[in-house]
């Protein structure tokens, strides 16, 4: 129970943010909130020691049990293992955003709550063992990652940025809820853990290889794999704590977390292990190659990023294909599944470094433009020296953790030439090849993060602030991530041991049966040149000469179109104006058009339904005699409607519906049903008031415009709609298809309810639920009507908006 | 075009009251006899309206200064909070609890819990209401 309510523990502390935010505005808010994830990665921490033995934990909170639909918090390595980096990454990036965002400038609240949402939904999605729970929790890290990128909402820029990235990974999403429902009715059953138990039987289904791919859409949307990756770039726009956690070390490994923990039902099939491996690896070199294009720094961190979730996202596949081979714990290809989980950590520690140092150049500078920047080395040595060792670690240069696991994938993809199922042998070499040319940009776009930015010639005139090293407080957070990428490059056997071997054993059960069967030994030095510190040494050379020579070939990029970016922009452009124009089709502006659709549309499908169901009956029995009253208020309503007709005054006609109110008010005074009187009397009198009061508001009455054929329209709807009632009316009088529910009514009303007016008490209590909901839509209606009135942009206001 | 309209006035003093009154009882006594939350609050509505036909909406404001917006907003929050509060008893959601107590002065009464649910909507009409009105009729 208690773990499962861990995951709330962040968006219920959000809900304190606005009030410690407005209340205590002189302590930056972001230390109250640090506490939270620093609090949770506390306690994740004290899970190691058992969950490394093996072990998991489960702890289930009801949500809709009539639907069986339920929070299931399910840790075991890799949720335990993404849990620590969500809390861990998240505390080291509030304590970052403390000094990168201003107090009094920014708002605060808005950030935080945003921030403690996305905490919420992504440790929801890394330990929801239940799919639909999973599913809701994965929608939420896109909205809260909407809130975040658009969190300076009044620049152009960040509501593209948004929007784009909503879309995309939204559209994901939807695909992948379409997956999780096919693998729901193949299985019967929405849990995981279920389902993995049954895997070998959902093998043969027809529906396996739909749930694959539907799954995989939305793994590759959310991970920003090609061609889908176009989102990333843009959603740059957030603040650079938000790029650092978002966009570089959990959100977008989301994605991946899918992949891992879908392995175990999916690894059977040949397509998901080319389809992973492939659009991995194909993603690795795209975001590799374009990196080197951006001239903006967080724009080649974000391409960086693609690029390396590309090569986890391959060597999980890689991992996948150790199902179909006998004694795959004794080969070269078990290193895949460990290679993956190992430079998931890394990447997350040196992207998360290197995104809070172009925070902190953009920060202390006042641009993030690498044709402005350079030379900072001797002005920022501290910043310096952490770029440079995130950015050796992504290059895969000793001694930081980033070389140990390049070398691993090298191993990996190397391994897969020997795989002899699904063509491999003929296409395997391809692996390999893509994977060294991929590596090798990697290794330039690394070099020129790094060199452009702080060596060269320093150009105090092109930047808007004169530049100094960022204070200590913003240092914190980066230093510390720097320390760790090295430190892991000395104890890779313990991380391995805790972190990355429980984890690959929930990743692959078919290998392994406890984290403790786990055999891969890291180490820097084998003790002889194997083939990847060969591909490795001919990275370094080929990648060295290359970024020599950068400047001589980089503007050659200026000849590659940006085709996925704008066919997204002219799919955007194109609905946009079809669904207009489509719109347009039938929003004449004129409420008697509207009217006019809506009753026709009413009388064909009654009338319609009347006829497919031959419902037409008319029963004359039990009538009551037609009395004098009745033919009196009878008349007054016919009299005062053809008034409302003829009448060339709006206020005559005003007065006329009044009466048509009123009569009908009678009707049920007649009929003794004093609750509905008293209402419609009521009303009748306020609607008139209403009426007087927006008069003047009202344009004169025209009736110019209204031909003839027109009139005609309008005098056979009017026909149909009084045909139509008349028949309901008819047909509900005569034919009882289900007995009358007044009689429950009248017996339970004061027993079981408690009350003495069956209209009443249905309102609050038989029917309440309707009557909250009416209350609702009336509350939502007078928003709406101050917002049309009060709310109106006047000309002067608009021309501010984009501001 | 001023008008005189001290007829309208001087009985608008006095039927308001009434009005009020009446919807006072009729809220009350909704459970039992014809009324509830929803005409309870349509009448208050109307006298407010009264008043304002009489008097102006600017007067009118100046003697009532209540947000009527708010008034919506703690009304909704009101039906909701009493719908929800059974959770709490672990019974399902929207289940009314009453009981018939002694009180002194009113003798033999009936307190349920539906009653909060109708003050929730007779908060939500009359302030929604009197937003369109006065948000219209304030309108240049």
């Amino acid at each position: 129970m208690s773990l499962v309510l861990l995951i709330f523990l962040p968006i219920i502390a959000a809900l304190f943010i606005p009030l410690l935010f407005k209340k205590v505005g002189q302590i930056h808010t972001g230390w109250f909130v640090l506490l939270v994830p620093a609090a949770l990665f506390i306690y994740y921490s004290t899970l190691l020691p058992s969950i490394a033995e093996g072990g998991n934990r489960v702890s289930e909170l009801q949500w809709i049990p009539s639907l069986d639909i339920a929070f299931i918090a399910y840790i075991d390595g890799l949720s335990l293992l993404f849990s620590l980096l969500i809390t861990g990454i998240g505390a080291l990036v509030v304590l970052y955003s403390i000094f990168y965002l201003d107090k009094y400038r920014e708002q605060l609240h808005n950030f935080y709550v945003y921030l403690l949402m996305f905490m919420t939904a992504m440790l929801g999605v890394v330990q929801s063992d239940h799919l639909i729970s999973l599913y809701l929790f994965w929608e939420l890290t896109s909205i809260s990652s909407f809130l975040l990128i658009g969190y300076w909402y009044t620049r152009d820029r960040s509501r593209f940025g948004a929007l784009k990235s909503m879309i995309i990974t939204v559209f994901g999403g939807l695909m992948m809820l379409g997956g999780f429902v096919l693998l729901g009715i193949m299985g019967n059953t929405y849990s995981i853990r279920g389902l993995i138990s049954q895997a070998p039987e959902l093998v043969g289904h027809d529906f396996f290889v739909w749930a694959l791919v539907l799954i995989l859409l939305g793994a590759f949307t959310k991970s920003a794999q090609f061609p889908f990756y176009i989102w990333l770039p843009d959603a740059m726009e957030a603040p650079t704590p938000v790029s650092a956690y978002l966009h570089s070390a959990t959100m977008v490994k989301a994605g991946l977390y899918l992949v891992a923990r879908f392995t175990p039902i999916f690894a059977a099939s040949g397509t998901w292990v080319w389809l992973v491996t492939g659009i991995g690896l194909f993603t690795m070199l795209w975001g590799s190659f374009f990196a080197l294009k951006q001239k903006d720094l967080k724009g080649i961190l974000a391409f960086s990023t693609v690029s390396q979730l590309g090569l986890i996202m391959s060597l999980l596949g890689v991992s996948a294909a150790g199902f179909h081979v006998e004694n795959a714990t004794e080969i070269a290809l078990k290193y895949a599944g460990f290679a993956a989980i190992f430079h998931l950590i890394n990447h997350a520690v040196f992207k998360g470094s290197l995104f809070m140092i172009a925070g902190i150049v953009d920060h202390e500078t006042g641009t993030r433009d690498i044709r402005k920047l350079g030379g900072l080395m001797s002005l920022m040595p501290i910043s310096f020296t952490v770029a440079m060792i995130g950015a050796f670690s992504m290059a895969g240069l000793p001694p930081f953790g980033g070389f140990l696991s390049k070398e691993m994938f090298l191993t990996g993809m190397v391994a897969l030439t020997e795989f002899d199922l699904f063509s491999m042998d003929v296409w395997g070499i391809l692996f390999p090849v893509i994977a060294w040319i991929g590596s090798v940009f990697t290794f330039i776009y690394s070099f020129y993060f790094v060199f452009h930015t702080f060596a060269g010639k320093h150009k105090p005139e092109e930047l808007p602030k004169p530049a100094h090293e960022a204070p200590k407080g913003m240092l914190i957070s980066p230093v510390f991530l720097a320390i760790l990428a090295v430190v892991i490059f000395f104890i890779p056997n313990i991380v391995g041991e805790w972190l990355v071997n429980p984890a690959v054993a929930a990743i692959q059960p078919f290998m392994y049966e406890s984290p403790s069967d786990v055999h891969v030994h890291v180490a820097a030095w084998h003790g002889y040149i194997t083939p990847e510190l060969w591909m490795t040494l001919g990275i370094f050379a080929v990648g060295g000469l290359m970024f020599w020579t950068l400047r001589k070939w980089q503007h050659q990029y200026e000849r590659f179109p940006n085709t996925l970016n704008s066919l997204y922009d002219k799919g955007m452009f194109l609905s946009d104006m079809g669904a207009n124009r489509f719109s347009r089709l039938y929003m004449t502006g004129f409420i008697r058009s509207y009217l006019v659709y809506m009753f026709s549309f009413l009388v064909i499908i009654v009338l319609g339904t009347f006829v497919l169901n031959d419902a037409f009956a008319i029963d004359m029995n039990n009538l009551a005699p037609v009395g004098l009253y009745e033919i009196v208020i009878m008349l007054a309503l016919l009299g005062s409607t053809v008034t409302i007709l003829f009448s060339k005054s709006r206020l005559t006609a005003i007065i006329a519906l009044g009466a048509v109110g009123y009569s009908v008010a009678l009707f049920f005074v007649i009929f003794r049903a004093p609750d509905l009187a008293l209402t419609q009397l009521v009303i009748e009198t306020i609607s008139v008031a209403l009426f007087l009061l927006a008069f003047y508001h009202l344009p004169q009455i025209s009736r110019k415009e209204e031909r003839m054929r027109f009139r005609f329209g309008n005098a056979m709807i009017a026909l149909g709609v009084g045909v139509m009632m008349t028949l309901i009316a008819l047909a509900a009088h005569s034919g009882k298809a289900l007995p009358s529910i007044s009689e429950f009514y009248k017996e339970t009303v004061y027993k079981e309810a408690g009350g003495g007016n069956i209209v009443n008490v249905i309102l609050v209590d038989y029917r309440g639920f309707d009557t909250l909901f009416e209350i609702g839509v009336l509350g939502i209606a007078g928003i709406g009507i101050i917002t049309l009135i009060k709310l109106r942009l006047t000309k002067k206001e608009g021309q501010h908006e984009n501001k | 075009m001023k008008t005189n309209d001290v007829m309208l006035q001087t009985v608008t003093k006095v039927v308001t009251f009434i009005i009020l009154m009446f919807a006072v009882h009729i809220f009350f006594a909704g459970h039992y006899t014809p009324g509830g939350g929803f005409v309870g609050g349509l009448l208050t509505a109307s006298a407010i309206v009264l008043l304002m036909l009489a008097f102006g909406i600017q007067t009118v404001k100046k003697i009532i200064p209540v947000n009527y917006v708010v008034m919506t907003s703690v009304g909704l929050l009101l039906a909701i909070a009493t719908a929800a509060a059974s959770i709490l008893f672990d019974v399902p959601f929207f289940t009314h609890a009453y009981d018939y107590f002694e009180l002194p002065l009113f003798g033999k009464t009936s307190l349920h819990s539906a009653m909060l649910f109708d003050a929730g909507v007779y908060l939500v009409v009359v302030g929604v209401t009197m937003t369109i009105i006065q948000t219209i009729g304030e309108d240049e």
